[in-house]
């Protein structure tokens, strides 16, 4: 079941879609026109996991090689619903988007190994994670004012029961821009699959119910202008949709 | 007397109270009690975000070594991090010190409790965007690379003491002159003054939130002084900052930890 979170009259409501369309909790039918799309899943903890794909790190021009994953935290502010827009700033040279299979912690988690890790896991659901590359730093790198920005992180449009997944490990991932296809990958290329990541992080720290945990991204990642539609596209999960908008049109909105 | 808010364990709602900071004191609803006689719970429930290299010392440690490879130029913006939310953890309650690492750094922070939603504010009006203040013990273990997100080495559970309350910003004259002692088993090991700050609080505040939203709610430690004294086990760890108080916490193991209290 897909499980979405919506803003409609005046209410935030917890949703399922189908192929009739959007379905209240209360029961009552939706059109999509009439709904706002939220992150589908409160956040708690935000995790990414950078370089997780070995082309997309010979892409950034990095090796593979290193002792532990990269992981960093996102902030609630990051994320933002299915088709909404995400601002890119007037003095930004290169921004890219990075499609990316985000796994919703289920129940809590404490070293808990690989083997049973699917049993933590409560869905999946599609991220975007826009990167701001003009501000790169090398000190925690990649530094907030690169990940953290407000809205830059799409998320959505639902979450996909665990379930009715089949092999969350082997699922195509594709972005377009404007409708042409500019990012292909299968998440069969992560260098740490999901059940390594949450046997490592809960490692040395409790992961919670509602904890996203955002796997990486294949190569393709290229600049995205203002106007421009991007869609991130995993097999199995769905379509999430956003819109690049000028920082000046963003604030006069 | 300082007005303050606070959590008390068991208690829903955020209580209001005055503090005497100097002598330990703190009346709540009309009754006077001595600081170690209220069990207190976490004072905040936003995001923890933490500054990197933002004291005039630690800054000078690191700045040879910030032309040369992997760091090749300092640092232009403010370099943050977040510490999750299961970090957190109540003045008095204890931290786990991991299995195999034998000692912990205590990192005396200045925590900025925000007091409404902060996008692109100016320097001027920063700090009518605080609520108040509190104390933070940024536990971190020990390691020389800031190249890559600490995560291991500060995100582990109860790695984050936050309290014991918030001091609401208009008892605090300037946080940008403030004394910072850490004791550690009564004997002082550290002393340093947020005026060695290199970003002021309200140059800070600027400077965050001309790239990212700070939430009311949201809590941003103004930074780490140089040298942040170890800490090893069984040890009772004071921060203490002027006109804010003390946070106090003892380190334990994991085994003890179980269960409640070591």
């Amino acid at each position: 079941m897909k499980h979405a979170r919506i803003a409609y009259q005046g209410l935030v409501h917890e949703a399922v879609v189908t192929e009739d369309g959007i379905q209240l909790n209360d029961g009552r039918m939706v059109s999509e026109d009439q709904a706002v799309w939220l992150p589908p899943v409160k956040p708690n903890t935000i995790f990414t996991l950078g370089l997780n794909y070995a082309d997309h790190a010979k892409e950034l021009s990095f090796s593979p090689t290193q002792k532990d994953p990269l992981v960093f935290f996102k902030g609630p502010n990051t994320l933002i619903g299915h088709k909404a827009s995400t601002m890119r700033p007037s003095d930004v040279a290169f921004m890219h988007y990075e499609c990316e299979l985000a796994v919703v912690i289920g129940k809590e988690a404490k070293q808990i190994r690989k083997e049973v890790a699917y049993d933590y896991v409560k869905g999946y659901t599609i991220a975007n994670d826009y990167a701001l590359r003009d501000y790169l730093e090398n000190y925690y790198r990649p530094n907030l004012r690169v990940k953290n920005r407000d809205g830059c992180t799409p998320i959505g449009p639902w979450y996909v029961d665990k379930a009715d997944v089949k092999d969350p490990m082997n699922l195509a991932l594709r972005t377009y821009v404007n409708g042409e296809k500019t990012q292909e990958g299968s998440t069969a290329d992560m260098l740490l699959g999901i059940p390594e990541l949450i046997e490592y992080l809960s490692g040395f720290m409790t992961l919670f119910p509602g904890d996203i945990i955002l796997t990486g991204t294949p190569k393709g990642s290229i600049d995205t202008a203002v106007g421009d539609e991007v869609v991130t596209e995993i097999e199995e999960i769905g379509r999430l949709v956003n819109t690049i908008v000028g920082e000046e049109a963003f604030l006069s909105n | 007397m300082k007005t303050v808010r606070l959590k008390m364990s068991g208690i829903q709602h955020y209580r209001e109270a005055k503090v005497d900071v100097e002598n330990g004191k703190i009346e709540i609803a009309g009754t006077s009690y001595k600081q170690e006689e209220v069990s207190y719970d976490i004072p905040v429930s936003g995001t923890v975000y933490g500054t990197l290299l933002n004291y005039q010392g630690e800054y000078k440690q690191l700045e040879k070594a910030m032309y040369e490879a992997p760091y090749l130029a300092p640092p232009k913006a403010p370099i943050l991090y977040i510490k999750p939310v299961n970090t957190f953890a109540s003045a008095g309650s204890m931290i786990v010190l991991p299995e195999d690492i034998s000692e912990l750094e205590m990192g005396a922070a200045l925590g900025v409790v925000i007091g409404k939603s902060a996008t692109k504010v100016n320097e001027v009006e920063a700090l009518s965007y605080v609520e108040g203040y509190t104390i933070v013990n940024d536990v971190t273990i020990p390691h020389d690379s800031v190249y890559r997100p600490a995560i291991k080495e500060k995100a582990r559970d109860g790695f984050c003491p936050i309290g014991p309350w918030v001091v609401t910003r208009d008892s605090v004259d300037s946080p940008n002159d403030l004394q910072i002692r850490v004791r550690i088993n009564g004997v002082l090991k550290q002393e340093n003054n947020t005026k060695n700050l290199i970003r002021s609080v309200e140059k800070l505040i600027a400077d965050v939130t001309a790239f990212m939203t700070l939430a009311k709610g949201d809590v941003l430690l103004v930074g780490i002084p140089e040298d942040p004294p170890v800490a090893r086990i069984n040890d009772v760890v004071q921060i203490e900052i002027n006109k804010i108080g003390i946070l106090e916490n003892t380190i334990t193991t994991e085994e003890a930890l179980v269960g409640g209290r070591a």
